[in-house]
């Protein structure tokens, strides 16, 4: 007998036994589901399969009465061109100063603490001061996700360029190379892989205040919908938004994996995520 | 010409006096070699050499002119690691250097002029035997073949000065015979004046015209990061390229002498011990 740590699972076991906790959720929720409602058909609280079917149904499938449009769509739409929006800002302003502050020991020096000091607060607490500030329209759900996401990502990109051996940038100065030749040509190559890791880990964050921004001010959007059918306690609506999200965050998710793995094929095999 | 002179250099931080009193004159195409013990200020007379550090006293010319005060294009080097760039592949680290002159604001060459930089740098490229891995990134090459694209590269912007911090120092010894090689071959084609610092007595004689000791001269039992080191001996090379015994049997009845020197006389338990308490 093996110990437990050298017992491997094989290639088909690997896969059965990854999809069992998921097989074991479903099968409890079907019956509870259906304990529920063989009790009181009117549940609302743990809807069974063909109440969820109704309602993708009518969400994705079926116009709205009133506004004629497909509501899981424009929602998604909404939800997704915040969400893009915003980390794409988040992205090109991490990229400059985070280059900029771990690179160039001025700049360290100006901007580092404040950066340090605004990653420190909350930024759901500063959402009340960005819907006065900008309104209650997509600027401030877009600044939310920027604000709540760039700190982070200035601070690991910067951590990442100052982590570049001292050698590298030396060397890089007897080949000729201006300051700007050494961000173009050997620092930026080097951190964008960091770059695709730190915003992977940022997604998470990202979606949190995508949705808190959207559940408090927003006439449509993915977290707009599940907290406005809240009221209802119309699960069958809530629980397919929740997995279509979640959907949603895996697929940029793995895009970026995916990514990375194509692009930074120069990377020592331990570093490649 | 690459004529090196330095006059009275003393390099010290704070308290801590790591090089004093250093006059040397190396003439254009001499092959100096570096050796001394850990710690003695080698590896900082190298840096002083190549503009990463500023001597707090004393000055080095180059060519009868003072050298830049941050590195630049006439003094090429090699470190022992992280020589070369992982994100490029052999060619594309091998043409950095022309594409970075050529191309100020995008670093980069197309086209013609790329093609001409690739031939520019084949020739470099067979010269340290790497033809075979033009297209392979660092990550896939062995020690050996990362320090022969190291010295390839430093050389391509046609260096007065090439400096070596114990290029081979990671390598084996087989390896090493080979580096020797290709860099005296170099050398030779190229006739810059070189500085190479190693841990290897041997390797120091073998290679170098000219055998440069670093060591204190002043030693103060209770002081002693007062005085910094020293050349303590200055060897032409030309006819013996191996070390006399009675230096390599000293430097071997020094070495554990040099470790066993205490760093911090205090007794390390002692903060231990307060925190227990």
């Amino acid at each position: 007998m093996a110990r437990a740590i050298n017992r491997r699972p094989g290639r088909s076991g690997q896969i059965l036994l990854g999809a069992l906790p998921f097989v074991l959720l479903a099968a409890a929720y079907l019956l509870a589901s259906d304990a529920r409602l063989a009790v009181n058909p009117n549940d609302k609280l743990l809807p069974s399969l063909e109440s969820f079917a109704a309602a993708i149904d009518r969400l994705a499938f079926q116009p709205d009465a009133r506004k004629g449009t497909y509501l899981l769509w424009a929602d998604t739409w909404a939800s997704l061109q915040r969400l893009v929006l915003g980390l794409s800002i988040a992205t090109a302003l991490a990229l400059t100063a985070g280059i900029a502050i771990g690179l160039l020991p001025m700049m360290r020096a100006a901007f580092a603490p404040v950066v340090a000091a605004l990653s420190m607060v909350p930024p759901l607490a500063v959402l009340p001061i960005l819907f006065i500030v900008f309104g209650l329209g997509e600027l401030s759900k877009v600044v939310l996700i920027v604000f709540g996401v760039t700190p982070f990502l200035i601070r690991d990109l910067s951590f990442a360029v100052a982590a570049l051996p001292r050698e590298q940038l030396v060397k890089a100065q007897t080949l000729g190379a201006s300051s700007w030749q050494i961000v173009t040509r050997v620092v930026l190559p080097q951190v964008l892989p960091r770059l695709v890791g730190a915003l992977r880990l940022s997604l998470g964050p990202a979606w949190l205040f995508l949705i808190s921004s959207e559940a408090i001010a927003a006439t449509e959007g993915l977290g707009y919908r599940i907290f406005l059918v809240r009221r209802y306690l119309a699960m069958d609506v809530i629980l397919p938004y929740v997995a279509w999200i979640t959907l949603l965050a895996f697929l940029l998710d793995y895009l970026l994996q995916r990514l990375s793995r194509s692009a930074f094929r120069w990377l020592p095999g331990e570093q490649s995520l | 010409m690459s004529r090196i002179s330095i006059r009275k250099l003393e390099q010290s931080y704070g308290a801590v006096t790591v090089l004093e009193r250093i006059n040397l004159d190396v003439a254009s195409g001499e092959f100096c070699t570096i050796v001394g013990a850990s710690g003695c200020g080698k590896s900082t007379f190298l840096r002083l050499l190549l503009s990463e550090e500023r001597p707090t006293r004393g000055e080095i010319h180059l060519d009868g002119a003072p050298i830049s005060e941050e590195p630049c294009a006439d003094r090429g080097v090699v470190f022992q690691r992280y020589s070369v760039f992982p994100h490029l592949t052999v060619m594309e680290n091998l043409i950095l250097p022309l594409e970075l002159r050529a191309a100020p604001l995008s670093g980069r060459l197309y086209g013609r002029p790329r093609r001409e930089a690739r031939e520019r740098a084949g020739h470099l490229l067979s010269r340290v035997g790497l033809d075979h891995a033009r297209d392979a990134y660092p990550k896939t090459l062995s020690g050996g073949m990362q320090q022969r694209l190291a010295i390839a590269q430093a050389l391509i912007p046609k260096p007065k000065v090439l400096l070596l911090d114990e290029p081979f120092g990671a390598l084996d010894p087989g390896t090493r015979l080979r580096m020797h090689e290709i860099l005296l071959g170099l050398w030779e084609e190229e006739k810059m004046t070189v500085f190479m610092v190693t841990h290897d007595l041997k390797e120091g004689f073998k290679l170098g015209t000219r055998l440069l000791v670093f060591d204190k001269l002043r030693w103060d039992p209770d002081a002693p990061q007062a005085y910094g080191a020293t050349i303590t001996y200055d060897l032409p090379l030309e006819d013996h390229r191996s070390p006399p015994p009675a230096l390599v049997a000293e430097a071997e009845a020094e070495a554990p002498r040099q470790t066993s020197r205490p760093c911090n006389p205090r007794p390390c338990n002692r903060g231990l011990a307060d925190v227990a308490r």
